[in-house]
């Protein structure tokens, strides 16, 4: 966990007094809606459907117990009782009262949490892998750097009013859980030749109306220059990045335009231009954020406890172990995935009653700490083998221990239509259709990993071109249609999926998914070839064939 | 002098005016009283585009109570019920399609 100082405290605190005052002012009309706007998006409030939404940032997708409990207390004093883990790392709340806005904020502030940049043409919430610190065969914990970004680039006037928002991901594994080549910036830790740490750096991917893959524009960067390189990338998107229209305003499309090396060119001048500013983190600067980071007191304990043992023997524990439990890099750890894909539930959401028995859980197990992933799931970090047992009976009550992760029904889905003011198609309840298709453990099982990812509009807060397989929403004479891509991954092979054909209608989206999982099983070569590689390896033609054969 | 963005309002069919409440966010339409309710059985109909853009007007003045007020057609049943008139508006109007909770 990091434990915050006096300055960002005070930082927080005072935010929230000004915001209150904007809100006061607005509710008296001293602020018109055109002056309050983008007041309120930098404060991560936006007007939705029904009512205002108010996304809040997971730093580098970590939480304490303490934190937990007090985003439930939010969801139930302020809002409907539930809130909806997003794709980067935040949580939003979809009912909550203008008037009722200042008091949430300073009920997070005590805990250390805020919406500062969850919103607004500048950085947004810098966001890493969910098992940072903990995965084994990491290079280091990568959400030191995420924080040294973070305190960076927190209302930095430079960056307050880039020509489009900004999202930096880091990993430090070689398998990428933080989709960093779909982000504007996306930073992979690793060791050069001569053992020392940086960053390979990559820029201008990113999803939406036009998908790039990132593209590498540095192999290295001393860690010690990240700081000032970033800021050179940031420069050259401030000087040149289009702001006369916002559909080619992102990074990706200035990259895409001027060509890697050209942008490269701009980025190592201004760099050198730079030279050995203030910027460059002096390793005293390094280790006063790692020191401000604290880790369990892990125990010496058991490759194989005994517990674990005789809950081999129950075949449900071992179904959910397989799927939701994975190493630890300290012996006789795990790290537990708990699954907010229920079936027939909407991905991402958790009930107050849920985040404060996971809260618990956590305390109990976990050393106190929740991680939450890009996949909208939650995570507890750190717990000890010989507990699994008793943690999946508690998980199974609360309805968080669904054996689904990375399988089928662990879908990631944006609010769409059902909340959204951008969609044009619902996607909620086509996920909740697909869970239940897909709801026998045993076929899902037997699918093997299969990421579906669905968005209600081309902005792609479902990340639909980069799942195994993408369902996007599109609106069709006043009626919904589903365009389906297959192909796509987000992971460290990153790749756009492939349009397998005309879009289709709301009500043949799960018959098509079927009919798509159904090719594949016949298609595969051997039970361990996962969807992705089939797709790979015939291409889309096979499955437009048995998809479009017949409608 | 009239904004482009008037100049293009151009309605097909009957229509009302919608928009959220600046205190709590929720939906709200535009009556024939020139003031607000949450029920769209209250909106007031609008038929050719010029009564729109009066009607918009008349909305867009009130910048204290309510946000981001626009034009939404209706359906008008024989009863005379007000139906909204695309599948936004039926959302928006009767809350989310979806069970909250797993079923």
């Amino acid at each position: 966990m990091y434990a915050y100082d006096e300055l960002d405290r005070t930082l927080i605190n005072e935010r929230v007094s000004e915001f209150r005052d904007q809100v006061k002012r607005r509710l008296s009309g001293e602020l018109t809606e055109d002056e309050f706007k983008m007041l309120r998006l930098q404060n991560g409030v936006y007007l939705q459907l029904h009512a205002y939404m108010f996304r809040v940032a997971i730093p580098y997708g970590t939480l304490s117990s303490k934190q937990l409990r007090r985003l439930a207390h939010v969801a139930r004093r302020y809002d409907r009782g539930y809130g909806h883990f997003t794709t980067r790392q935040n949580i939003q709340y979809n009912w909550i009262k203008l008037s009722d806005l200042p008091d949430a904020l300073a009920d997070l502030a005590e805990v250390g949490i805020h919406a500062m940049q969850t919103s607004g043409n500048n950085m947004r919430n810098v966001t890493s892998d969910q098992w940072a610190g903990v995965a084994p065969g990491e290079v280091e914990d990568p959400r030191i750097w995420s924080e040294i970004l973070r305190q960076h680039t927190t209302l930095h006037p430079e960056f307050s009013f880039l020509p489009r928002k900004f999202k930096i991901a880091i990993t430090a594994s070689e398998h990428d859980r933080a989709a960093i080549k779909v982000h504007d910036i996306g930073l992979r830790l690793h060791k050069n030749a001569d053992g020392e740490t940086g960053f390979e750096v990559l820029v201008g991917g990113g999803l939406g109306r036009t998908p790039f893959i990132a593209k590498i524009i540095k192999p290295f960067v001393h860690g010690r220059d990240i700081l000032s390189y970033v800021e050179a990338i940031l420069r050259v998107y401030n000087q040149y990045g289009r702001r006369d229209n916002i559909y080619k305003a992102r990074i990706k499309i200035l990259v895409h335009e001027l060509g890697i090396e050209k942008f490269a060119r701009e980025v190592d001048e201004e760099w050198k231009q730079m030279g050995h500013s203030a910027l460059t983190l002096d390793h005293s600067a390094i280790e006063e954020v790692r020191s401000r980071f604290s880790y369990p007191a892990y125990e010496k304990l058991p490759h194989m406890p005994d517990e674990l043992k005789q809950a081999a023997h129950d075949p449900l524990f071992e179904r959910w172990r397989k799927n939701s439990v994975a190493p630890h890099k300290v012996q006789g750890y795990s790290i537990v995935t708990l699954s907010l894909k229920p079936v027939g539930g909407p991905p991402g959401d958790a009930t107050a009653d849920q985040m404060d028995a996971v809260a618990d859980l956590a305390d109990k197990y976990s050393f106190g700490e929740i991680r939450v992933g890009h996949e909208q799931n939650l995570v507890l970090p750190h717990v000890a083998k010989r507990d699994l047992p008793q943690l999946w009976k508690a998980l199974d009550r609360l309805g968080l221990a669904t054996p689904n992760v990375n399988l089928v029904t662990d879908i990631i889905a944006c609010p769409g239509l059902d909340y959204c003011s951008l969609a044009n198609a619902r996607s909620i309840p086509i996920a909740q259709e697909l869970t239940r298709r897909f709801a026998n453990h045993d076929t899902a099982e037997m699918i093997g990993r299969l990421h579906i990812n669905i968005s209600g509009c081309i902005n792609a807060c479902g990340h639909h071109h980069v799942g195994h397989i993408g369902i996007l929403g599109v609106e069709k004479n006043g009626e919904e249609f589903y365009q389906i891509t297959i192909g796509g991954r987000a992971d460290e092979n990153a790749q756009m999926g492939v349009l397998i054909g005309p879009a289709v209608p709301y009500a043949e989206v799960a018959d098509v998914i079927e009919d798509i999982v159904e090719a594949y099983l016949a298609l595969r070569d051997r039970p361990e070839e996962l969807f992705v590689d089939t797709v790979k390896r015939l291409g889309v033609e096979p499955f437009k064939e048995r998809v479009y054969a017949t409608r | 002098m009239t904004s482009p963005l008037q100049q293009k309002i151009k309605i097909t069919g009957p229509s009302m005016v919608t928009a959220n409440r600046t205190s709590d966010g929720i939906v709200i339409y535009r009556t024939a009283q020139q003031g607000w309710s949450a029920s769209l059985s209250d909106a007031a109909i609008v038929r050719t585009s010029d009564e729109a853009r009066a009607l918009l007007a008349e909305a867009n003045a009130d910048d204290v109570g309510a946000v981001g007020a626009y034009i939404a057609p209706v359906e008008l049943k024989d009863s005379g019920e007000i139906k909204p008139g695309n599948l936004r508006e039926r959302i928006r109007s009767k809350g989310l399609t979806i069970d909250l909770l797993p079923a």
